[in-house]
């Protein structure tokens, strides 16, 4: 287990296996969002309340979910790179952050737009979209600090410390903003909670989620096998695949 | 027999060390204590000229109002937290002590609560009365803002810990602590709404304080390891 | 298929603006994303590829510098 886990550290050994691993998920990406697209866009039936515009829902709710997961895995690989000094770990938090940030744009852009139809106005102060908006400079937080530090070990620490701060702290911040939400607006028509959704509609939200979360995976792999390769150029078995590349 | 020997209950008489060096220098550099009150009262002043000075639409946003300058004039002394002392090295030196480094970095930030955050408690109900803040709520607002600003101290301690390494840590500083003010805001301003409107405010208060022993119990970790971060760059 | 033709399923019903603002924005930053991520490899391979040739130019004499004063550092070590 540790013998594994320390190779699965070691950059050589995660560039080797992610080349194998990366393919899988791009294709898992791109058929899980082709297939949940035009099944949610197409074939699934309008709301009863809301018509056609709550097709939106299937950007919307996969896009808030890895937007959290995002911040909770770049915690997750912080607490990794702090405790048993795996750079590969440290490499892929930072190569997460700004999918997360956009995905959190994604997540408040798409539920604004939505608002328009639903509530009749760009922005509420709903409860899911205000978190979404404390998470966004969460994550501003996080980049901006890994880009103040010139000294790269110091700046890895700095913004592993952060996140692991910010994801103890989004439980709290999540439940005392539903709680300001219902305190403050106690009768309003939330846009997600909704009663059980019949089958043909949340299937396809089911296979976008799972699109987006490969989609995830894919980039993180591809975007960290980037980093290895700037921050190990100097190594030499980096400067022996550059040969044989050339 | 060992040369030196550490002498009784040591981690104590350092934690108390501490304790006295920081308020001696605080007392003596009184602007510093001085700033943030005086600032707390100026943003509180801007309100009425930039709204109105209806006293009954004051009423209504004061609660928020006094909560939100507090704690910006709060955030506001925290680059001084540990900026002189790590320009002048104290700060090593209290890395390279025996001492636990949780324990001296909380005794830091309660000088840091003693000298800003309860002034700013005690001085927001005289605030209040000039937003014509509602009778009643004056206690639970001065209690509020004294059981949530230990609260913010705790955590601006880790983002000012995290900066005091980098040149221009300032406005960082408050990218990376405000948002994690938000649920210490919502409940102490709810205390302040919720004594106004003649609710029970304990269940508020007692979030507050679960909210402070969260912060009790983590941020002196996170406050020395981001110290330690910031001095072996 | 919850569309009759192709103009009802731009249309949305009316909410056409709103879906598919929300959906271009979406895919876009997923384009996006794919896109930077492909520009970052690629110059980061065109940049190794650069380091290695100018090795190879004039890398014999100086390897053989860099390898020599390794092998005094370590005698000096040892």
């Amino acid at each position: 287990m540790w013998a594994f886990i320390h190779k699965l550290g070691s950059p050589k050994w995660f560039y080797a296996i992610s080349a194998r691993l990366q393919p899988w998920f791009w294709v898992a990406a791109a058929v899980l969002i082709v297939i949940g697209s035009a099944w949610g866009l197409a074939f699934a039936p309008a709301d009863y309340q809301q018509g056609n515009s709550f097709r939106i829902i299937y950007v919307h709710v996969p896009a808030a979910f890895l937007a959290q997961s995002i911040f909770v895995s770049m915690a997750v690989a912080g607490f990794i790179f702090m405790v048993w000094k795996i750079k590969v770990a440290d490499m892929a938090a930072a190569m997460m952050a700004p999918l997360g940030a956009a995905m959190t744009f994604v997540a408040l852009f798409s539920g604004a737009v939505w608002g328009v139809p639903t509530w009749g106005t760009w922005w509420m102060w709903d409860a899911r979209l205000t978190s979404m908006l404390i998470l966004l400079f969460l994550y501003f937080g996080v980049i901006a600090l890994r880009g103040a530090f010139t000294s790269r070990d110091s700046a890895s620490r700095a913004a592993s410390v952060l996140a692991m701060v910010g994801v103890i702290n989004i439980p709290i911040i999540k439940y005392s903003v539903d709680w300001w939400y219902t305190l403050h607006q106690p009768a309003t028509f939330s846009v997600t909670s909704r009663p059980a959704m019949p089958m043909e509609m949340w299937a396809p939200l089911l296979i976008m989620v799972l699109g987006f979360y490969s989609f995830f995976i894919a980039l993180t792999l591809m975007r960290t096998r980037s980093e290895i390769l700037r921050r190990e150029a100097n190594k030499r078995w980096v400067r022996e695949l550059a040969g044989e590349v050339s | 027999m060992p040369l030196f020997r550490e002498p009784e209950g040591s981690a104590g008489v350092a934690i108390r060390a501490t304790l006295k060096r920081d308020l001696v220098l605080m007392m003596r550099r009184r602007s510093e204590v001085l700033n943030p009150l005086v600032f707390f009262a100026l943003v509180i002043t801007l309100f009425p000229i930039g709204i109105s000075p209806d006293p009954e639409l004051l009423a209504a946003i004061a609660p928020g109002l006094l909560w939100v300058a507090a704690l910006l004039a709060a955030l506001l002394s925290l680059d001084s937290l540990f900026r002189s002392d790590y320009d002048d090295g104290s700060l090593e030196q209290l890395l390279l002590s025996p001492q636990p480094l949780p324990a001296l970095a909380l005794a830091k930030v309660a000088v840091h609560w003693l000298l800003t955050g309860l002034p700013l408690a005690l001085m927001a109900p005289l605030l209040g009365i000039m937003l014509s803040l509602p009778a009643g709520s004056y206690a639970v607002l001065a209690l509020s803002l004294a059981l949530g600003s230990a609260s913010l101290s705790l955590i601006g301690a880790i983002g000012a810990a995290l900066t005091v390494g980098l040149s221009r840590g300032g406005v960082l500083l408050s990218l990376l602590v405000l948002p994690l003010y938000i649920p210490v805001l919502i409940f102490g301003a709810g205390a302040v709404q919720a004594a106004i409107l003649g609710d029970g405010v304990s269940a508020h208060l007692a979030i507050l304080g679960a909210l402070l022993a969260v912060a009790l119990s983590l941020a002196p970790w996170a406050i020395a390891a981001s110290l330690r971060i910031s001095i072996n760059g | 298929m919850a569309f009759d033709s192709l103009s009802a399923f731009l249309a949305m019903g009316g909410h056409g603006v709103y879906v598919w603002a929300a959906w271009g924005v979406t895919g876009l930053l997923l384009v996006g994303t794919v896109i930077h991520a492909r520009a970052e490899r690629r110059a980061l391979l065109r940049d190794l590829r650069r380091r290695a040739r100018r090795a190879q130019h004039h890398g014999a004499s100086s390897d053989v510098a860099t390898s020599v004063s390794h092998q005094e550092g370590h005698a000096r070590e040892s």
